[in-house]
């Protein structure tokens, strides 16, 4: 566990940068910094591994005070991923990697290993580790420095922006891939970032900071954009949150009918909606893992805005009706407040 | 061309004290004395200042005004307080000239790396010396042999100047030559320098294959 104590970063010039902050980022969990340029997340972020140090209060690892470590000595136990990925361009990919088994001292064959073992992880290929960064795509770098950074196996992540400056098709692809990786191996991430959007798809618990370091709201996701704090993370959060809420919630109670007649199956699986016109477009969603946002898509991708509810090998379960949908979005969690 | 064939069909040329080996060898020496003395000075001072930050502004200034100083005036003036007789009045010149190129293109080159990876490289937990050597020099390598380059050619082109305090070395030929219209050895001298010259530039290339990493070659 990450504990910030009455953490304040105050400059030579005066200027707060992390002001009175106080949270906690549980073990095992994603802990999202989110908010506009200039809001101290970043700062907030370094001052972990020290490569900031605070001004005043404590932040605890475990609760270590962690001005008590020598800076180096900390480091290595955190793993730390930055945005450009900030490889070794001189050094060859399973030496990239291998950077923190190296300081350790470990043994070049062990650490190679553990390297070649990382680099598939991150789903990369074992034939790019002897390529050198300038070999490889953005995305792929990115990759590599979270292999990296995992290389010593710390129980701490931190990552500052890491998949801020790629395409946004792999962001996303990069996105599941580290939700995958910690649904592995339950690491303690602190995860910063100024997309909203990623905020609330990667963290377990998101904290929303203001400009001057401030820390405006401190929640789960669901919660965040169920019940913003004030003014500032309502507009921060931005449109279409009603939307996006729904995404935490699980379509698994919803109340579905038996199949009418109309919807053409073949083996099980639907095909399409009968009509004068011929066969009509239909939209499906899983209840078992989807949530309420799959199934009101799948409701809107349909013709006559009836939801084809599916199990995973695609088998009709039954069908969501628009009012069945409807009173599952009014009866949700938070949904009756916003 | 005929110039050129009396100087180097000459047998006379080839050997005893004025013959062309051993006049190559002094002037090798000289270089190498001077090259080394002024690495050993700019080396260790340039990856300082270029990791630091410190004196920065100091080193820029300074190596501008030693690359103003005109190298024959610096050997009078050596040779005006501390006399002939010694190899000092040449060294001190030529130390004087190969530092600068050396000390600006390491500070550079050290400064110059990019901040992301400097930031990387503390963050992984690598202490200030092994962020020095593990990953700036590597990375600023080009520029670092670059400026070693640099001064070793302007080394070995200027020690000529050997010649003006009656010491030895491939000046010998052009200032003796030149003093007794002896063109066919002044053209041979200066023709010899010139290879010497290339000798240093193609070893330094060589070098530079050797050493720079071929993931930071290929981003230059």
């Amino acid at each position: 566990m990450i504990t910030f104590d009455g953490v304040t970063k105050r400059y030579a010039d005066g200027t707060v940068a992390v002001d009175n902050l106080s949270l906690e980022a549980a073990s095992g969990t994603i802990t999202v910094f989110v908010g506009p340029s200039g809001c101290g997340k970043t700062t907030s972020l370094r001052m972990i591994n020290r490569m900031i140090d605070a001004t005043q209060g404590r932040i605890l690892l475990d609760g270590q005070d962690v001005k008590q470590i020598e800076p180096s000595t900390l480091r290595r136990g955190i793993g730390y991923v930055i945005q450009q990925a900030g490889l070794f361009p001189h050094r060859r990919i399973v030496d990239n990697i291998a950077t923190v088994p190296y300081l350790l001292g470990w043994d070049r064959k062990k650490a190679r290993a553990r390297a070649m073992e990382l680099l598939e992880r991150v789903g990369l290929d074992a034939k790019l580790a002897r390529r050198y960064p300038f070999q490889l795509s953005g995305g792929q770098q990115q990759r590599v420095g979270v292999a990296r950074a995992l290389a010593a196996d710390p129980p701490v992540l931190l990552m500052d922006e890491p998949f801020s400056a790629v395409d946004p098709i792999v962001r996303m692809s990069l996105q599941e891939e580290l939700l995958r990786l910690q649904s592995e191996l339950h690491k303690t991430i602190v995860f910063v970032t100024h997309d909203i959007d990623e905020a609330v798809k990667l963290g377990d618990t998101v904290a929303v900071f203001r400009v001057g370091g401030h820390l405006a709201q401190f929640s789960d996701p669901a919660t965040l954009l169920s019940e913003p704090a004030d003014d500032f993370v309502r507009e921060f959060l931005g449109r279409d949150r009603g939307i996006r809420r729904l995404s935490f919630i699980p379509a698994a109670g919803v109340e579905l009918s038996p199949p009418p007649p109309e919807l053409v199956l073949e083996d099980g699986k639907p095909v399409g909606w009968k009509s004068d016109d011929g066969l009509q477009p239909y939209g499906s969603f899983n209840p078992g893992t989807d949530s309420l946002r799959a199934a009101l898509d799948a409701s809107l991708l349909s013709a006559n805005g009836i939801a084809v509810a599916v199990d995973g090998d695609g088998k009709v379960l039954g069908v969501l009706a628009r009012e069945a949908l409807d009173g599952a979005i009014s009866g949700g969690p938070g949904a009756a407040r916003g | 061309m005929n110039w050129l064939i009396d100087f180097f069909g000459n047998p006379d040329n080839w050997s005893g004290p004025d013959g062309i080996p051993v006049r190559l060898l002094q002037h090798v020496e000289f270089s190498v004395l001077a090259f080394l003395i002024a690495a050993l000075i700019a080396l260790p001072l340039g990856l300082w200042v270029g990791h630091t930050g410190r004196g920065a502004v100091l080193v820029v200034l300074s190596a501008n005004a030693a690359r103003a100083l005109p190298t024959l005036g610096l050997l009078v003036l050596v040779v005006l307080l501390i006399g002939v007789g010694t190899i000092w009045p040449v060294l001190i010149p030529l130390v004087a000239l190969a530092i600068p190129p050396i000390l600006v293109n390491t500070y550079e080159g050290v400064r110059g790396v990019d901040r992301d990876l400097r930031d990387a490289a503390y963050g992984m937990g690598l202490r200030g010396r092994q962020v020095l050597f593990r990953a700036l020099v590597p990375v600023a390598l080009p520029l670092i042999l670059l400026g070693l380059r640099l001064a070793a050619i302007q080394v070995v082109a200027t020690a000529t100047v050997a010649a003006y305090v009656g010491l030895g070395g491939l000046g010998r030929y052009i200032i003796d030559g030149l003093a007794t219209k002896d063109y066919p050895s002044v053209f041979g001298g200066a023709v010899l320098v010139v290879l010497l010259a290339l000798a240093v530039q193609f070893g330094f290339a060589l070098l530079n294959r050797v050493v720079v990493s071929p993931g930071v070659r290929q981003v230059r």
